[in-house]
């Protein structure tokens, strides 16, 4: 019993000694004192209202939202392709290419935000003449980070596949790229879609590699693109931190609540449903 | 001849991808690393950086706090994760996904809170930069740590665990000899998952320590934002060692942890 109840404390402990910063933002979102530890005693939703009238921060979240969305898709194609070529190749490229897969996984952020700057600094000297850091370069440094983890999210996906359906269909008479579309993809669905959440999450966190790699573009017009991350870490360095950001953490403090535990049930509901499954044939 | 597809080709855009962005870009940072602004081959980079106590000091520093945030974390981790794969103390998958769940926050509006807060409680980074960077490292890579021990720890032989106390261990020596020996691997991860992005992290010692202590990867970004390409990737290919050197010696660590379990039965 003393142990249960232990265990309990020390859980509940940590857990509030992580959210603690976060619920203390969140609490001064509701008054406008300009310092933490000051309540003035006010109570309003001012911030909130401010939030959406500051342009700096509404086009970096757009900014931000854009890039995660357009990135996550890329990645998700180009590593869903790739983990379905490789898995079919020979042993050799198999091999090569999954140990190549392997170094954006384990590789420090700032190690490939600085490579590839240096690729897209040449390129630009001597390929295109012309400056390149763009909207694209942005992309392509995400599609970097991202791409490598929807390939280790799809992989096992191949693995547990049933090789006889695809062939299945071939006899049937559908063309390769028709089975490939309407039988394999459908199956392998549950890895892509974690892949491409893992991609937008991955995106969504990203500051170095964005810094490095980012150029004028989308909402931020002939400027730097500014994500939140970027725009967040300028304003810090600069002590001029809009407190409407406050009212900015809690909105995405909910939201991230809500995916979390809407994600948990539908795990949780898969997994029901596999036993009952199982259940059924066994 | 007609071509005729096959689920093999598709793996020639990634491939393209992946020499393009990941392959030439590691050449590009080896390159400028050994060669000086007009092109020629250089030992310089590799020559100042040693002879730096400054760049040598950066190096230590960095080794020093990521040494101490992974074994922090895995001090508070590892109890955490093992209480929480436990159902008589835990039921719901909710109260796990509750410790990951930070990791979704934009880890640069996290810092700021925790710096906010830090501030308040008066360990802010004018007067304790150690500390503030030290707790914002502790908060930031906890998640980490917890998710791959607590996988582990579902997976724990639990009918071995009985064993060792029917055979007569006391507690500590179950500890010891079963529990932690079936965790290895979920150690070894969860170390992979702090060790290496502390030494390169940016943001969190640059705002908690309002710029007074310089990690691995401070000094990388400095370097390169100053125009030195040859120190920035000297430093860049010396973090790429690391993290093989790393990578190998855990490989051959998890493999033959496998190999002496197949061996055993």
């Amino acid at each position: 019993m003393v142990k249960k109840v232990l265990a309990k404390t020390y859980i509940y402990l940590v857990l509030l000694l992580m959210y603690v910063p976060i619920l203390v933002l969140i609490a001064y979102s509701f008054t406008t004192t300009s310092q933490i530890g000051q309540w003035n005693g006010i109570f309003t939703m001012k911030l909130y209202a401010d939030l959406f009238k500051n342009n700096d921060i509404m086009v970096a979240l757009g900014n931000t939202i854009i890039l995660a969305v357009i990135s996550a898709a890329v990645s998700t194609l180009l590593g869903t392709i790739g983990a379905i070529g490789t898995y079919y190749a020979n042993k050799k490229t198999r091999a090569v290419i999954e140990n190549i897969n392997q170094i954006p996984v384990v590789n420090a952020e700032i190690v490939i935000a600085l490579s590839l700057t240096f690729v897209f600094v040449v390129m630009g000297q001597y390929l295109f003449r012309a400056q390149i850091f763009s909207f694209w370069t942005l992309l392509i440094g995400h599609v970097v980070l991202s791409a490598p983890f929807v390939y280790l999210n799809v992989k096992p996906k191949l693995q547990q596949l049933d090789p006889s359906l695809y062939e299945a269909a071939l006899d049937l008479g559908a063309s390769p790229r028709r089975a490939l579309r309407k039988v394999m993809v459908p199956q392998l669905m549950p890895g892509i879609i974690s892949g491409f959440m893992l991609s937008i999450s991955l995106s969504l966190d990203d500051f170095i590699v964005t810094a490095f790699t980012r150029g004028p573009g989308l909402l931020s017009g002939n400027e730097s693109i500014q994500t939140l991350s970027t725009y967040i870490q300028s304003v810090i360095k600069k002590k001029s931190i809009p407190i409407e950001l406050r009212a900015l953490t809690t909105l995405i403090f909910i939201s991230v609540i809500i995916v979390a535990v809407l994600v948990t049930f539908y795990n949780n509901k898969q997994l029901h449903r596999i036993k009952r499954r199982k259940g059924r044939e066994y | 001849m007609r071509f005729r597809f096959q689920r093999k080709y598709l793996c020639i855009p990634y491939a393209l991808f992946l020499i393009l962005f990941v392959i030439l870009p590691i050449l590009m940072i080896v390159y400028y690393a050994f060669t000086d602004t007009s092109g020629n081959f250089t030992f310089e980079a590799f020559i100042s950086f040693f002879s730096s106590t400054s760049k040598l000091n950066v190096l230590v520093n960095s080794l020093m706090f990521s040494i101490l945030n992974t074994l922090i974390c895995l001090a508070i981790g590892y109890p955490l994760a093992y209480l929480l794969a436990n159902k008589k103390y835990n039921r719901n998958a909710v109260l796990v996904m509750l410790f990951v769940t930070p990791m979704w926050i934009n880890f640069v509006l996290r810092t700021w809170a925790t710096r906010d807060v830090l501030t308040w409680i008066g360990i802010s980074g004018g007067t304790h930069p150690y500390l503030a960077t030290m707790i914002g490292l502790v908060y930031n890579y906890l998640p980490f740590v917890v998710l791959p021990l607590y996988t582990t720890m579902l997976k724990l032989d639990q009918s071995q665990i009985e064993a060792a106390i029917n055979l007569g261990c006391n507690r500590v020596q179950v500890f010891t000899k079963s529990i932690i020996p079936q965790s290895i691997p979920g150690i070894v991860s969860a170390s992979m998952m702090v060790f290496m992005p502390t030494m390169s992290s940016y943001v969190i010692s640059d705002v908690l320590s309002e710029g007074k202590v310089t990690l691995f990867g401070n000094s990388i970004y400095l370097s390169f934002s100053n125009s030195q390409w040859g120190q920035g990737s000297f430093m860049a290919m010396l973090m790429l060692v690391i993290i093989g050197i790393s990578m190998l010696l855990t490989r051959n660590f998890t493999e033959k942890e496998d190999n002496g379990r197949v061996s055993k039965w």
